[in-house]
């Protein structure tokens, strides 16, 4: 395991995951601008934070980058050859009205996996995020913290190249937390991109390799996490810092 | 003692009346048949209507919900019409048999379960939907998912479609012709007991049909409850 775990960081230094791109991306709703335009590219290992106010635009601009919303304007491409493998954790998860192992073998399912293999990859998964024992249950009936380790646990059967997590910790307590913020690490450590929103500085501060930081639909600083901390550029992303009310 | 419905209705039961017991054989397999076939047509139908987009779906939607109120001698007239020897389907010598009368429930049953279905449907789309595209899934893949997760509701709704075939009398009476022994079900014999004027024989079949609707209302409710305690 831990030469396979080597191996795999080993891989994802040689091979940085997939960049993705934001040209003049803007999206609009009733004549209304919520997001943009902003124009960046993802290329550092990452994890990417997405932070800023309530409101910002965040969970917006990890919709549009994921292909859920269509941008008004502009264009979100991806470095390499075709469509990167992408998942996204919502800040409440979306479970089927299933056991926690038909969870994930329905999505292997619809990744066209083959049906003899689905079982024992979604059992694996299960064992990795600590819900072997909850198998069989339905999965509407685990708690907020197991079934968002549920949807991680979705997710990584999926072997995703990029990874969305909106808010995922939201609404856990402390202990949950902790076990998102290890498999966010684990999916990193795979070779996944992650681009995560949050709200919480001392999350930000324990995952974050770069930042983006949004106020007012308004890209107004993306830099590594160290510099951004230590001495942010924009007024907004000093105030926010500093604990205050961003406009 | 004898003018006694429920005295009827009891001594039919106990004595296992065989003219009964086949009337009661034939209205639950008419019945039975025609929501199955209903579901397997309308439950598609209704997730499809939820699921796509397309001009005129608006009618659609209407026109199904509307149609949960066809009078049953109007969807009874529209089969004969197709099924008598001079309609389009003569051919087939349908009319006056249980196929007519699957038939004929068959199209009353239907805009129930596709409306119904249709409504739910949405409802867990709307639930389901980012979590739908983030996998990757076509519509034609999350109708499944979709018909699948609703099963409990659709349980429901297939209820709502056999209590509107089981209790309906103008539709089988038209293009069944309430035969002795062939095509007489419990609605249409209450009818002809009543038109006979054996009143007590009409109420003491309608009695049984209750108590028949009733066990099978009452078993799919046990069965969605412990159901979904389970899954939650």
């Amino acid at each position: 395991m831990t030469s396979f775990n080597a191996l795999l960081n080993a891989a994802s230094t040689l091979c940085p995951p997939t960049a993705l791109r934001f040209e003049g991306v803007a999206f609009s709703h009733l004549g209304e601008t919520l997001l943009g335009p902003c124009s960046f590219t993802l290329t550092r290992p990452g994890p990417t934070l997405v932070m800023g106010p309530n409101g910002a635009g965040k969970s917006l601009l990890l919709r549009l980058a994921h292909g859920l919303l269509s941008p008004t304007q502009g264009q979100v491409s991806w470095s390499g050859e075709g469509r990167p493998r992408q998942a996204m954790v919502f800040q409440n998860p979306v479970l089927l009205r299933r056991s926690a192992v038909a969870n994930l073998t329905h999505a292997l399912a619809v990744n066209n996996i083959p049906r003899k293999a689905r079982r024992k990859l979604a059992l694996e998964a299960l064992e990795r995020f600590g819900l072997t024992a909850r198998a069989a249950t339905p999965a509407r009936v685990l708690s907020g913290g197991e079934q968002q380790r549920l949807a991680l646990a979705r997710a990584w059967v999926l072997a995703p190249d990029v990874l969305f997590l909106d808010e995922p910790t939201s609404a856990l307590d402390p202990a949950a937390i902790k076990a998102v913020e290890t498999a966010v690490r684990e999916f990193h450590q795979r070779g996944t991109r992650i681009v995560m929103t949050t709200h919480d500085l001392h999350q930000a501060k324990r995952l974050a390799g770069d930042v983006l930081f949004l106020a007012g639909g308004k890209i107004h600083e993306h830099t590594l996490a160290e510099s951004f901390f230590r001495s942010p550029a924009s007024k907004e992303a000093q105030a926010f810092i500093a604990g205050e009310l961003v406009e | 003692m004898e003018n006694n419905a429920f005295y009827v209705a009891l001594s039919l039961l106990m004595n296992l009346d065989a003219a009964l017991f086949q009337i009661v054989a034939l209205s639950l397999q008419v019945s039975l048949l025609a929501v199955l076939a209903a579901a397997l047509l309308g439950f598609p139908l209704g997730a499809a209507v939820a699921l796509w987009r397309f001009p005129g779906r608006g009618g659609v939607i209407v026109a199904l919900n509307a149609l949960m109120g066809l009078p049953p001698v109007v969807a009874g007239l529209t089969v004969y019409l197709l099924l008598s020897r001079a309609g389009p389907l003569g051919e087939l010598g349908l009319l006056f048999t249980p196929t007519a009368m699957v038939i004929a429930q068959f199209v009353l049953v239907l805009p129930i379960l596709a409306a119904l279905s249709r409504q739910k449907v949405e409802e867990l789309l709307g639930e389901y939907r980012e979590q739908f595209i983030s996998l990757g899934m076509s519509r034609l893949r999350m109708m499944p998912t979709l018909l699948w997760d609703a099963r409990f509701t659709l349980l429901t709704v297939l209820l709502a479609g056999f209590g509107r075939a089981s209790a309906e009398v103008g539709a089988v009476m038209m293009v069944g012709g309430n035969i002795d022994g062939v095509t007489r079900v419990m609605t249409t014999a209450i009818v002809l007991e009543t038109s006979k004027g054996d009143l007590p024989l009409a109420l003491g079949l309608g009695i049984v049909l209750l108590t028949l609707v009733m066990l099978i209302n009452a078993g799919a409710y046990v069965v969605s409850e412990l159901a979904k305690r389970r899954v939650g």
